[in-house]
């Protein structure tokens, strides 16, 4: 009993457990405060004053977000003080907001928007203050300084969540700024890309490099030939940003729209999941069998071979030389289809369709091309195609199933699990273990490495040897867990890392709000995807098998190497800072 | 140990200093020797002697006199006549507005009339540089004492003293203390504000480059009752001399024993360190300043926990501003009984204040609380500049209040100012004569603020701004009454909902004078006037109409 105590809300008297927030105590009551830089567990900070409330005996009004109940306190949620002030703090940072909603990325998925409505803020009795800062432009993450509210949840999930630190707050007063550290562009900065700060933003001050004009010009381009391929993790979350339920499951409606927007071929990145796991098991045996360095980690996510690159370059020849399966596609779809077709290389356009932001980054690394021209022309973002989708009129809700077109539409279960935290590993799995035991894996479940814990260790028995397996989901889970192997207090073989948290479903791409509630009806969809698909493994992918058998030759063989296989460089998350002080 | 006939203090603070004040001691040593008189005259450096404001000063002792301003070439003279002749230089001498003061009058008598030397005893007197001094003045008695009494008493004493923190808010320095000694932890901090960045305040500093032992005492005296081993002097980056004759004063006392390992045997040990603050005003909040010292940006911290159980690397942390550490080593050496005689119920002790503004005299005073401001503006500081009438007066630095001239007669004390929404604040009283326009004084503040808000919190961030840009278009003569509305409005919202007190405070003194100064802001807006003739009003641009 000593742990609770007696407070009075509105006058009305309850029992919270004590360290209970004012905030978190209301809603259990069903008062709705309203919040801006608040974010549970991401940004605790305090700073909009927007959630403020009375306490009785309190010179000055409470934030409710950061304020704990404590024994005989009197709370008035609603009052004409309270009222005034919650108002007052929105209309002053509308007084320092560009105000240009129409033309917004975030129209109608604005946080401050949504409050000025809620509070009835009618119009800005203040004068306006312009933006102190140009924009950040030219990577895939932008930063629009005269949208941002201050709230600081982009630097805290890059600081605290992804232990990226290519954020941070610079300046004072108001002039105070947010971006990358010293004056820096973002692309200059340690940012790896991976778009959490866009997730977390409750304005349009951070979003994706709008790629959209670049996919409708080729597609109105008599002479390209477009093709199209589709991650796992969209076919889980496209459906929302047409109002549909979370988890939805929409492979069929992606198709058809993207045939209705005029693309030549739908193609699923899913095939090339396979085509990595095939690839990649292989890697992974031979560094065990030939006593390769180990742990392996995997390659798939371009903001974590940034990470690496920059902050564990030591770590470079643990990464599977596996491209991702974005980079496979790209390969893949201009040679071999494009010999297939007899479409020259040129002539073909690639788009990819990505939960993420860092893809855009990957398909323009200088060393990833390999079929002579740029593999993968053009990357959107889940957000990005919706967007296109609407403006094409397409009422996607109520459209009919496509397919995806053969030979790169087909699919095992244990690719469209790549979009989930474990899901690579899992894929993994099942096909190294019939690849060492030439036996077929009866019980294909791996369900230790589900879920959405930040490090979920496992040990699996593959033929009497016990292979200890890692998953790392967001990057600082990553980072913790790449210190325990430093410190030889983990021992793994296999690590699976996911910049994002919960996996290519929380992509920086994807649908905004993404929190944990969604994330595991997003991964719901595509574990329930697997257990329905008749293949669930990798190498059983009837296409992979053709595909060798046409073209690559022997899995790991040289062929395969030259196409779907690519190397890292160490880099300093400083680099651009080091060249400025070199040149002074 | 030799024996002057005479000795001349020469005040070298940091104004004097940059007014040339060791040149002048240089000079008064070469004079001496000239004349023969080396052995019979010392010359020494002291703190400040209250007159850096209008130049060196240098003081004659036993006779009490002082000459200030003076210069190179006033010096053969005083030493000619003075110290050789024995004739008192009258003209030289310090006059103070249009008094007739008699030179003759001791120091004490006649410039600090009611002003009551505690915590400046020494400042002005002993050579800051010198441990020695200090010690001869009865320095480092009441570590010896706290020593042979125990921290339990020294904590005891300090919470019968009731003396309150004289940092602004005047916390009870014992209920303080009492909550970091009472916290169970391995490690726990002193640390001793010494920022002072309220504009227009001084007066730390006049003890940290006249007395620096005292607030190295007070300091160890702080780790004694409070069981802490550490101490950081986080200080204003510009205090150059403070910052010099602090670390001189901690070597000193470590090579004496008064801090590091084992203190005079008693088992306790402690060390100081001096950081540099970087010129943040932000960072005199004392959370802020925590993180500063931790080498991060300097932003307030969510309170609670509040730093006496969770401060300075999460560990409890004693922090006090430098009066406050001042106070406890005359406290302890003398009890709380005696330190309870100075001032008036709720408020005991002295107060140090920066004066300053329209007034004839200007300087750092101490004063017993309860004396009337009145009498510090026309007794201390003998009256309003060219006769002027009062317009108002700021106590407590720009984040503090606002006094009319009706509130003059106010005592200067805890409660009795409190009954007029105004403190003692940061110990800065600026007088303002009817020359002066309210509608540019707070202009200034609110620059000020604009400047200096953290950027942390909404409210201030943008708050500090808005109220810049409402007042400055009142000064142009671009006002409209409802602007007052607004600047009212935006200073309650600012006040009930910024983060730290940086945000809370800023609208003080601006909102005070809409009340108080009413008709002036409307003569601004309604009449396009500035009475005072300091606001300068633009031209309203006619509409250009094509013809």
């Amino acid at each position: 009993m000593s742990d609770l105590v007696n407070v009075k809300i509105d006058g009305r008297p309850y029992q919270f457990e004590k360290g209970t927030t004012i905030l978190k105590a209301c809603k259990s009551i069903g008062i709705e405060i309203p919040t801006l830089c608040y974010l549970e567990g991401i940004a605790e900070e305090g700073s909009c004053g927007v959630c403020v409330v009375e306490v009785k005996g309190s010179r000055t009004l409470q934030r409710s977000c950061i304020t704990e109940v404590t024994e005989g306190m009197e709370i008035i949620t609603n009052s004409p003080v309270v009222r005034e002030a919650r108002k007052t703090n929105i209309e002053l940072a509308l007084a320092h907001h560009d105000i240009t909603c129409p033309t917004c990325v975030r129209d109608d998925n604005c946080e401050l928007q949504t409050l000025a409505r809620r509070l009835g803020v009618k119009e800005v009795p203040f004068d306006k203050i312009g933006s102190f800062y140009e924009k950040d432009l030219g990577g895939p993450v932008i930063r629009d300084p005269s949208k941002c509210v201050y709230c600081r949840r982009c630097v805290s999930v890059c600081e605290n969540i992804q232990n990226v630190n290519a954020l941070t707050v610079a300046k004072r007063g108001i002039k105070t700024y947010i971006g990358a550290p010293f004056d820096l562009r973002l692309v200059d900065s340690p940012c790896v890309n991976c778009g959490q700060c866009i997730m977390n933003c409750p304005t349009g001050a951070l979003s994706e490099r709008d790629d959209t004009d670049k996919v409708w010009e080729a597609l109105s381009d008599t002479e390209k030939y477009v093709v199209v391929s589709t991650a796992p993790a969209i076919r889980a979350s496209l459906g929302e940003l047409f109002g549909l339920p979370a988890g939805t499951f929409v492979r069929g409606k992606v198709a058809r729209a993207l045939r209705l927007l005029g693309f030549k071929k739908i193609f699923d990145t899913n095939f090339t999941a396979d085509l990595t796991i095939v690839e990649e098991a292989h890697e992974l045996i031979e560094r065990v069998k030939n006593n390769g360095v180990l742990p392996m980690t995997t390659s798939c996510c371009p903001g974590w071979i940034k990470y690496l690159e920059e902050y564990y370059p030591e770590f470079i020849p643990n990464v599977s030389s596996c491209k991702s399966p974005q980079q496979m596609m790209g390969a893949i779809v201009k040679t071999y289809f494009a010999e297939k077709m007899g479409i020259p290389k040129e002539k073909i356009f690639h788009v990819s369709i990505m939960p993420c932001t860092a893809k855009k980054y990957e398909a323009d690394r200088p060393e990833i091309d390999a079929s002579g021209v740029k593999d993968v022309d053009a990357v959107l973002t889940t957000r990005e195609i919706a967007r296109m989708i609407k403006e094409a009129g397409i009422d996607f809700v109520n459209l009919d199933d496509s397919d995806y077109d053969l030979p790169l539409g087909e699919y095992s279960g244990a690719a469209t699990i790549f979009g989930a935290t474990g899901g690579v590993m899992e894929a993994a799995l099942r096909t190294a273990y019939e690849m060492l035991t030439g036996e077929t894996l009866e019980a294909v479940d791996f369900v230790e490495v589900r879920g959405l814990e930040g490090i979920k260790v496992s040990d699996v028995n593959i033929d009497g040897v016990n292979i200890r397996v890692a998953v790392a989901n967001s990057l600082g889970s990553a980072s913790k867990l790449l210190e325990k192997v430093k410190a030889h207090e983990e021992n793994v073989h296999f690590i699976e890392v996911m910049a994002c948290p919960g996996g290519c479903i929380g992509g920086g791409g994807q649908p905004i709000p993404t929190n944990d509630e969604i994330r595991l009806k997003r991964i719901q969809a595509l574990y329930k995807d697997d257990s329905e698909r008749k293949i669930r493994k990798s190498h059983e992918n009837p296409y992979i098998k053709q595909l060798y058998e046409e073209y690559l030759g022997e899995v790991g063989g040289p062929k395969a190497h030259h196409l779907l296989h690519t190397h890292y460089t160490p880099r300093s998350p400083w680099e651009a800072l080091e060249k400025v002080s070199l040149n002074k | 140990m030799k024996m002057y006939r005479s000795h001349i203090l020469v005040a070298e603070d940091s104004k004097s200093l940059s007014k040339g004040a060791k040149e002048i001691e240089e000079l008064i040593s070469k004079e001496l020797r000239a004349l023969g008189l080396d052995e019979e005259v010392l010359v020494a450096p002291t703190g400040s002697l209250g007159f850096e404001d209008i130049g060196v000063a240098i003081a004659v002792y036993p006779d009490g006199v002082i000459y200030a301003p003076v210069t190179q070439n006033d010096v053969p003279r005083i030493i000619k006549e003075h110290l050789l002749k024995g004739r008192i230089v009258k003209e030289l001498a310090h006059e103070i507005g249009k008094k007739d003061v008699t030179v003759t009058e001791s120091r004490a008598e006649r410039v600090l009339s009611i002003q009551e030397r505690v915590l400046l005893k020494r400042v002005g007197v002993i050579n800051p540089e010198s441990i020695e001094e200090y010690i001869a003045e009865d320095g480092y008695l009441a570590l010896e004492k706290a020593i042979e009494k125990g921290p339990q008493w020294v904590l005891e004493e300090v919470k019968a003293s009731e003396l309150r923190g004289r940092g602004g808010a005047g916390f009870p320095t014992g209920k303080k203390w009492e909550f970091t000694a009472k916290a169970k932890s391995d490690v726990k901090y002193v640390i001793c504000n010494a920022d002072e960045g309220e504009p227009g305040t001084f007066k730390d500093r006049v003890i940290m480059e006249g007395d620096p032992h005292l607030l190295i005492e007070g300091m160890i005296l702080a780790g004694f009752a409070t069981g802490a081993n550490y101490g950081y002097i986080y200080i204003r980056g510009e205090y150059d001399l403070s910052i010099r004759r602090l670390q001189k004063a901690i070597d000193q006392a470590r090579s004496y024993g008064f801090l590091g390992e084992n203190i005079l045997g008693s088992g306790f040990s402690f060390d100081i360190e001096i950081k540099k603050g970087a010129g943040a005003y932000i960072c005199g909040e004392e959370t802020a300043l925590i993180e500063s010292i931790e080498g991060k940006r300097g932003e307030p911290r969510k309170k609670p926990p509040y730093p006496p159980t969770c401060g300075l690397w999460g560990k409890p942390t004693v922090i006090n501003n430098v009066e406050t550490l001042a106070n406890v080593p005359p406290i302890v050496v003398n009890g709380a009984e005696w330190f309870k005689k100075f001032g008036v119920p709720g408020s005991y002790g002295t107060k140090l204040f920066s004066l300053m503004g329209d007034v004839n005299y200007k300087g750092v005073i101490e004063i017993p609380f309860g004396v009337k401001l009145s009498s510090i503006i026309n007794d201390v500081g003998f009256g309003i500049k060219g006769g002027k009438k009062l317009k108002g007066v700021i106590l407590g630095g720009v984040s503090g209040s606002l006094i009319t001239p009706n509130e003059i007669d106010t005592p200067v004390d805890f409660n009795s100012l409190a009954l007029i929404e105004a403190g003692p604040g940061s110990g800065s009283i600026v007088v303002l004569s009817e020359d002066r326009c309210i509608v540019d004084i707070a202009k200034n503040i609110a620059y000020f603020f604009r400047h200096e808000s953290c950027g942390k919190c909404t409210p201030c961030r943008v708050g500090t701004e808005e109220m810049y840009k409402i007042i400055d278009s009142i000064s142009k003569g671009f006002g409209e009454v409802k602007d007052l509305e607004r600047l009212d409005k935006l200073s309650t919202s600012m006040k009930l909902t910024s983060f730290c007190g940086l945000g809370q405070t800023a609208p003080n003194i601006i909102q005070q004078s809409l009340r108080k100064f009413r008709e002036e802001w409307l003569e601004h807006i309604n009449e396009r006037k500035c009475s005072a003739n300091v606001c300068e009003f633009e031209e309203i641009m006619e509409e250009v109409t094509n013809e």
